[in-house]
């Protein structure tokens, strides 16, 4: 992505504005929908109107008649395709046998597609799209988790869950210790326990799923689709359709938000490809907003914890035990319960996981998936448990801080918890809180203050990264990876600038296309980590390379200098301690006759402290103001302390946490995907009835990134922060509303009824 | 979404004749209407836009009075400066609403006439009275968190969902409407009607008619009125319940008091009697109360909506004491007053 504004060398932690934002604020950035294609047409998806059973005749002669009509797919007509389960699987899918679009008469889910209607036009395949008649049989359904939780198994299939990595130093070894565990809570000083619950949520990014499918006359397949990962969409349909990998492209350069919902495949994608394979011409699908609410989503969940504590606090039992939501046909399991035993020192745990099939598609990940949903109810407890000694919240955190990993027993790479809760609380001005709920007031309203402590992993995966100096002298530095919207173009311009001594103008950072070097997909906040480092890789080997070359010039001026002895500045290499002896890059590529390239694969391999737990952290102060009355929240004030390693652009960095921060409140107080179990389906499905919050739920967020150098965590020292904005956040708001009102809703999100 | 003819009449009187046909309904700004035809909730045969009417001017009547072109976009209508002088509550209302983006577009006479949100209205996978008659109320036993309480029926609990009507209602606004035989002018308190028997329809307008405008007489409440509105979030979601109040107040005594409600009922709801009990009364919050109690007799949840009752009788009476201390709730500050 080469910037329209002149620039000069970016380095890292300065506050580069967005390369892209021009293209994306003008409207020129072209999302999966918007590239025009010669001879387009448009496929129309129906949607189930039952939520199991199965079809038992379509009849779509009105469809057929209707003008511009071309084809209708359903699974009468389909052609068949590679039917292995193990070619459906996308390279993020669980276990089990992925749902085939138009694959058989069943219906396993409200709003299942069972037919794609293509015509010349949008408007008259969405006309006809009407007219399909289906029949169907209807069978009964469970979407109740209460209901289904009879049926929850345990997602690794022996019967007990344990953590990956047990610690060995437990007085009861993980693993068979609930009685135990049970004795020493009934024993305790102090106890909390209780059901916690979490409403499902559906992602809603803004840009809808859209694909369109071209079929090219050798046979290959290309691919406009919204995917937060090219490549894992390439090689599904390169195994659905028997095609080598190279013979599906699948571009994808920008994501209008994918908070996860993006790493698989969506039905739209294989839907295009066939429709455009059927009728031999390029097909766009583009899914309705109600469609959205057809696919992934969070999970809701059903999650009992225990906590005890002796007269100081400390920790001396926890119960763990949470039943998530996953399909029939595919088992989505989450790290949950295991997020208190981790980060809080505790000798006696019980941790149990398991997971209830519904009649829904297959739940996914969503923003900090597990941790989002275990810590943004545990910290609840914990409030409860703060309340229960009878210490201050923030003060039952620290006399239970850990520097290890208490699970693995690892030591983190780096751990500023500590300074995040004290700078977190100093700026928000926490001492001056008066510990009893209900006591502060401002005019009518209770205010509430409360916080919580958020904790996500840094993950670090194989990147491969091209960097490659063009004749016209502009850096071109390329993965597979996406930007999907966090700011990745932008990072990794600025990585290079840095490491090139190059201009921002004169870096193109490539992203979204699978034909670029091997990447998986962009989530887990791994993004900034992973091809950070494997750019400075990329880097280095340019520069080894490009001095090589700079040397064979005629009477390089470079002729006898070593690496160590040249810097890469101003477009140049020079010699350090004698910068005339020059050369300009442009003038070296010009030379050669073409461009010089290098490919370096950052691996986890090399990462040096591989024995140490890696995480980030925030600590997040919320302030509430409650009309108790009415039931109406405002969150009024949140200040949030990260510990996120090395700060690669405080800008991007800082949107966010914001968009973190406001995804959490959205948990707290308004997210909520509610079923009508009767019929088995989502009714809320739109954004009018399925809230997110507005400009007005937002007051003011206050964004701390703490220091927390990190040598170990990668050579950069970068965490990553996609994620940890929410983990914690939902809780911090809950907690203020108790403090507020003394009211303790355990149930997520907390509308106002809630507090009536 | 089907297909359908459209057509754009320049006169009233071609409206009117055109909208007689079987299948043919009005689109003004558009808000609605296509998002019901995009999910297939409508399916008209014939689309009439009405916006090249000579419906788009707010104008003065006797009195004080305004009357407000049914093409008069909200926004335009709720910064009118004549509005929002003689008729803040109302203004207060529309502003309330949506979000600036639709207030821009919706137009007065659409905001009437809006359907319900009911989600099973929007959803033809789902039985419901109103949009297919005789199928079935899926809210009723369903998810019915934003559904009616007061004046339901066996059929259908689905509320009207505007926030300018409750203004409206208040004002004893009348409905200009010309239909095929000529025009007739409708109290506001009769244009919207109950589900009842037959809740496919909702409001009394005829085959054929529209709304051409909204008359205000004038009213002078001074400063002692309100337009108080709880909902998910606090901008860009529909009432759970919302108040319009408007007090004439003569030194320590009510003289008049109009209440209306939004969110509890398929049209918006006034009790006079309860208006009634305030007149000549010193005002007090155990008489606001005894009034609320009194607009919301008989007032039943289905579930998911059972705490609108009790939301409800404190919002009347927390509003009471907004319109009293003539202290109207603001729009921008979202601290309720
Ligand atoms: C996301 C969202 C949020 C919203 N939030 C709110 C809210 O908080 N509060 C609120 O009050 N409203 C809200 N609205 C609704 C909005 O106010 C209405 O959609 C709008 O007022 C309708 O006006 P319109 O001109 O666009 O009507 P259209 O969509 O054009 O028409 C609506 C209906 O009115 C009929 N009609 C239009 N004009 C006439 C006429 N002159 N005579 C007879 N019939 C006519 C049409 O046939 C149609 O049935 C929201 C809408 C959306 C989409
Ligand atoms: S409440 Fe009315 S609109 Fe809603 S489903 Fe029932 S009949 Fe239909």
């Amino acid at each position: 992505m080469a910037t329209a504004l002149s620039s000069p060398t970016s380095r890292i932690g300065d506050p580069l504005s967005r390369v892209d934002g021009r293209l994306k604020t003008t409207g020129l950035a072209n999302y999966a929908a918007d590239f025009p294609v010669e001879g387009l047409t448009y496929g129309v998806v129906v949607s189930a109107a039952i939520t199991k059973g199965r079809i038992t005749a379509i009849d779509a002669t009105a469809a057929r008649a209707a003008p511009g009509v071309i084809e209708i797919v359903t699974h009468e007509n389909r052609p068949d395709v590679v039917d292995k389960d193990k070619v459906w699987q996308d390279m993020v899918a669980p276990k089990g046998s992925p749902f085939r679009p138009l694959g058989d008469a069943e219906i396993r889910f409200a709003q299942q597609p069972v037919a794609l209607v293509v015509a010349d036009t949008f408007e008259a395949a969405r006309h006809a799209a009407t007219l399909v008649d289906i029949r169907y049989e209807a069978a009964s359904h469970v979407t109740d988790l209460t209901e289904a939780e009879a049926g929850a198994y345990n997602p690794k299939g022996d019967g007990t869950y344990s953590p990956e990595k047990s610690r060995s130093d437990l007085a009861n070894p993980l693993g068979n210790t609930k009685a135990h565990v049970e004795k020493v809570y009934q024993e305790a000083a102090h106890r909390v326990s209780g059901r916690y619950t979490l409403a499902p949520e559906h992602h809603n990014p803004m840009e809808l799923f859209a694909s369109t499918a071209i079929w090219k006359p050798d046979g290959s397949l290309f691919i406009h689709d919204k995917t937060q990962g090219a490549q894992n969409s390439a090689t599904y349909l390169a195994g659905i359709f028997g095609l080598k990998p190279e013979q599906v492209h699948v571009v994808a350069p920008f994501m209008g938000g994918g908070f996860g919902v993006g790493l698989r495949p969506q039905y739209q994608l294989f839907l295009a490809a066939i429709a455009a394979k059927m009728i031999e011409r390029p097909v766009k699908v583009v899914m309705t907003r109600q469609q959205m609410f057809s696919h992934q989503y969070r999970p809701n969940v059903i999650y009992d914890i225990a906590i005890a504590a002796d007269q100081a606090g400390r920790l001396q039992a926890i119960r763990s035990d949470c039943v998530g939501a996953t399909s029939r046909f595919e088992t989505f399991a989450e790290n949950i319960v295991d997020w208190c035993a981790r980060g809080y020192r505790c000798d006696n745990i019980a941790l149990d996981y398991r997971v209830a099939p519904v009649d829904t598609y297959t739940p996914g990940s969503m923003r900090a998936p597990g941790a989002a949903t275990a810590l943004n109810l545990f910290e609840i407890a914990m409030d409860e448990l703060a309340y229960e000694v009878g210490i201050d919240p923030l003060e039952l955190r620290l006399v239970n801080y850990t520097s290890k990993d208490e699970i693995s027993g690892q030591p983190f790479t780096s751990k500023a918890l500590d300074k995040a809760y004290a700078e977190g609380a100093e700026r928000f001005g926490w001492s001056k809180r008066v510990h009893a709920p209900r006591a502060m007031t401002d005019g009518r309203e209770l205010v509430g203050w409360g916080m919580a402590t958020g904790v996500w992993e840094t993950l670090f995966q194989a990147h491969a990264v091209r960097a490659r100096l063009r004749p016209d002298g502009v850096l071109e530095v390329a993965t597979a990876s996406a930007d999907i919207g966090t700011g990745t173009y932008t990072i990794m311009t600025q990585i290079a600038s840095e490491e090139m001594g190059m201009p921002v103008d004169r870096i193109d950072a490539q992203l979204g296309d699978s034909t670029l070097p091997k990447a998986p997909v962009e989530g887990g906040s791994w993004g900034a980590a992973s091809i950070g480092n494997a750019l400075v890789l990329a880097c280095t080997a340019l520069k080894a390379k490009l001095l090589k070359a700079a040397r064979k010039i005629d009477d390089s001026p470079l002729a006898n200098a070593a690496i160590e002895q040249v810097e890469f500045v101003g477009g140049q290499i020079r010699v350090k301690n004698d910068p005339a002896r020059a050369i300009d890059l442009t003038d070296l590529v010009t030379t050669e006759g073409g461009p010089i390239e290098v490919e370096e694969t950052g691996s986890p391999k090399m990462l040096e402290a591989a024995k140490k737990a890696r995480n980030t952290h925030q600590a997040v102060f919320v302030e509430v103001k409650v009309d108790e009355q009415l039931g109406q929240i405002r969150v009024t004030r949140v200040v949030t302390a990260v510990a996120a390693g090395r700060i690669i652009n405080p800008k991007t960095a800082r949107s966010q946490i914001l968009g973190g921060v406001v995804m959490g409140i959205g948990m707290a107080l308004h997210e909520e995907t509610m079923m009508d179990h009767r019929l088995g389906r989502f009714m809320n499905h739109n954004l009018a009835e399925y809230h997110v919050p507005a400009h007005a739920d937002i007051a003011d967020i206050d964004v701390i990134f703490v220091d927390e150098p990190d040598h170990e965590v990668n050579p950069l020292g970068i965490k990553g922060l996609g994620e940890i904005g929410i983990v914690g956040t939902a809780a911090a708001v809950a907690n203020a509303i108790f403090h507020a009102t003394g009211v303790r809703v355990r149930d997520l999100p907390i509308t106002s009824d809630r507090l009536l | 979404m089907n297909r359908f003819a459209y057509a754009r009449p320049a006169t009233i009187a071609d409206a009117a004749q055109l909208l007689a046909r079987p299948g043919a309904k009005a689109i003004a700004g558009g808000t609605n209407i296509v998002d019901l035809m995009k999910e297939g909730a409508e399916t008209p045969d014939l689309l009439v836009d009405l916006r090249r009417l000579p419906l788009h001017d707010i104008r003065e009547t006797d009195g004080g009075g305004l009357s407000l072109g049914a093409l008069v976009p909200n926004a335009d209508t709720a910064y009118d400066e004549r509005v929002s002088e003689r008729f803040p509550l109302l203004a207060h209302a529309i502003l309330a609403g949506a979000s600036a983006q639709l207030r821009n577009a919706a137009t007065n006479g659409g905001n009437l006439n809006q359907r319900t949100r009911c989600y099973y209205f929007y959803d033809t996978a789902t039985p419901c009275n109103k949009r297919a008659p005789g199928s079935g109320c899926g809210a009723i036993g369903g998810v019915n968190r934003i559904h009616a309480v007061l004046g339901t029926s066996e059929q259908c609990i689905a509320t009207h969902p505007s926030d300018m009507c409750v203004a409206l209602a208040a004002l004893d606004a009348r409905v200009k409407v010309h239909g095929p035989d000529g025009e007739r002018v409708i109290d506001f308190g009769d244009y919207h009607r109950l589900p009842g028997d037959d809740p496919s329809k909702d409001n009394t307008l005829a085959a054929g008619e529209i709304v051409t405008a909204i008359d205000l007489d004038a009213f002078d409440c001074g400063h002692n009125w309100t337009y108080l509105k709880l909902r998910d979030r606090l901008s860009y979601a529909f009432a759970l319940v919302s108040v319009a109040i408007a007090l004439r107040i003569d030194g320590d005594t009510i003289v008049e008091a109009r209440i209306a409600l939004g969110g509890v009922a398929h049209k918006p709801w006034r009790v006079v009697e309860a208006e009634a009990l305030l007149a000549g009364k010193a005002p007090d919050d155990a008489l606001f109360a005894t009034v609320a109690d009194r607009i919301l007799a008989g007032a039943r949840g289905h579930g998911d909506n059972d705490f609108k009752v009790e939301l409800a009788r404190r919002v009347i009476v927390r509003a009471l004491g907004q319109a009293v201390a003539g202290t109207p709730q603001t729009i921008a500050d979202k601290r309720i007053a």
